[in-house]
């Protein structure tokens, strides 16, 4: 039975991964006990290749030895079987589930591509197009806010919802690539409901656990950078 | 049936992604106003309802904008309750929301360089696209569709394949062999063409040939405006 108190829950991630840390979040914002299984940066574990054949990608989630992957579709899955822990973390509003899986679909298309791109790369020019589309994609997030929120703290209203967490997710690597790159992606002056809402993001207890430290994300991609071609586990 | 004022469709006659949303309309007997668009000149009403992507297909709804197509079938399924298209058991969902981003994203982008691309680069996509095709093959081992016995929500997710994916091959010139190599994947393109929900519901063939065929010489950096 979902949600049952003996059901087995684990979690095939890597700690420095914002697709993993979008489960973990939803995990622990609906109080749900879960091993967590680390996987090797560099290599993919014989659990992963099962339960992932097609993408063999982190994060997945194995719930009663059944897999569900893509991080999306996981914090969907977790939302709706553990539907009774916690607020609930889709909007019960139609229309609004629709903007919320809109902009879930924009950060994954547009910002999350960018966000990477202006540390991957190949060239200058190209890494200097990936910022402008990043600070692009965070205006258009910052007039969605204003619109979904509502005056209220997160795009989830009063409680962290799934756009919280769709772009929550990558707040510590905006933070990394802010201090590696010398500007701010997210800015007082240009996108002040954003950082306003990252601050109340990370200040949230189940969050703060799981995002990691910027410096541990900083050292991490002057590793990646030095390694051609190397990427974060992702998903 | 549902008042008619109420739900409008931005659309174009040719995109898959527009017809995916009629099929769910249709599957659930709502009636709404299609808006036929050039997509060279696109009308003021979509891009004021669509000002990010400037795509159709665009639903809107009490004048509320929805768009990307499998949000919009999310959106007709929870607000239309009869004939549902997702499952309702959470795992269920899971899989369902997996093969259609699975088929949107990957099958989609091979498609596209397969259609585009010449040569080696060809080849290889026809290659990446059969690997995608074995995959959809097998998870239909057992099933007459995705979904079971009716089509549901994957269904219209795949459903562009077992159209345009011929129409693709036909205008650029390749063959994914689908026929010869994955007989479930074959036989479900035929069942699912002949559902009266999606039989009625096609572009004309010829024509959407001639109009890719014409796409295709416009060249590999046009992108088709539509999601």
């Amino acid at each position: 039975m979902a949600g049952s108190g003996n059901s087995e829950v684990k979690l095939l991630g890597a700690w420095a991964s914002p697709y993993v840390a979008r489960a973990r979040i939803a995990l622990n914002l609906k109080e749900v006990q879960y091993e967590f299984l680390e996987e090797q940066f560099g290599t993919k574990s014989e659990l992963l290749l099962k339960s992932n054949p097609i993408y063999k990608k982190i994060p997945v989630l194995i719930h009663d030895d059944k897999p569900i992957c893509e991080s999306l579709i996981i914090v969907q899955y977790i939302d709706e079987v553990w539907v009774s822990s916690g607020p609930a973390l889709m909007p019960a509003d139609a229309y609004d589930r629709a903007l919320h899986r809109f902009w879930a679909v924009y950060i994954d298309d547009k910002f999350v591509p960018a966000l990477f791109g202006m540390m991957r790369a190949p060239t200058e020019e190209a890494k200097a197009e990936s910022k402008e589309q990043a600070l692009a994609s965070l205006q258009l997030l910052e007039e969605a806010f204003g619109k979904i929120s509502k005056g209220k703290p997160f795009f989830g209203g009063d409680t962290i919802g799934y756009l919280d967490v769709a772009l929550g997710a990558f707040v510590g690597w905006m933070k990394a690539f802010e201090e590696m790159n010398g500007f701010k992606l997210l800015d007082d002056a240009k996108t002040p409901l954003l950082c306003a809402w990252a601050e109340n993001f990370c200040n949230n207890e189940v969050v703060g656990a799981v995002i990691p430290e910027t410096a541990k994300l900083v050292e991490l991609a002057k590793v990646m950078q030095a390694r051609f071609k190397s990427a974060p586990p992702a998903n | 049936m549902v008042a008619s004022a109420a739900v409008r469709l931005f659309g174009m006659w040719a995109s898959p992604a527009v017809r995916r949303v009629e099929w769910a309309l249709k599957l659930k007997g709502i009636e709404y106003e299609y808006i036929e668009e050039d997509l060279s000149n696109k009308s003021s009403s979509l891009l004021e309802f669509n000002p990010i992507n400037k795509q159709v297909p665009v639903l809107v709804h009490n004048c509320n904008p929805i768009v990307e197509s499998l949000v919009i079938l999310e959106y007709i399924d929870e607000t239309w309750k009869e004939n549902p298209i997702l499952p309702v058991d959470p795992l269920e969902r899971a899989k369902a929301r997996f093969w259609a981003t699975f088929v949107d994203v990957k099958c989609r982008e091979e498609s596209r360089k397969a259609f585009f691309m010449e040569g080696e680069e060809k080849e290889k996509a026809i290659e990446n696209l059969q690997v995608q095709l074995k995959a959809l093959d097998e998870e239909l081992e057992g099933k007459k569709f995705f979904s079971g016995d009716h089509i549901g929500y994957t269904d219209l997710a795949v459903g562009w394949m077992a159209f345009w994916l011929g129409v693709a091959e036909e205008a650029a010139g390749f063959k994914a062999n689908y026929d010869v190599k994955f007989p479930n994947f074959s036989r479900w393109m035929k069942d699912f063409l002949a559902e009266p929900v999606i039989k009625d519901n096609l572009p004309p063939r010829e024509k959407t040939v001639e109009f890719f065929r014409a796409f295709k010489q416009l060249g590999s950096c046009t992108k088709v405006n539509q999601k």
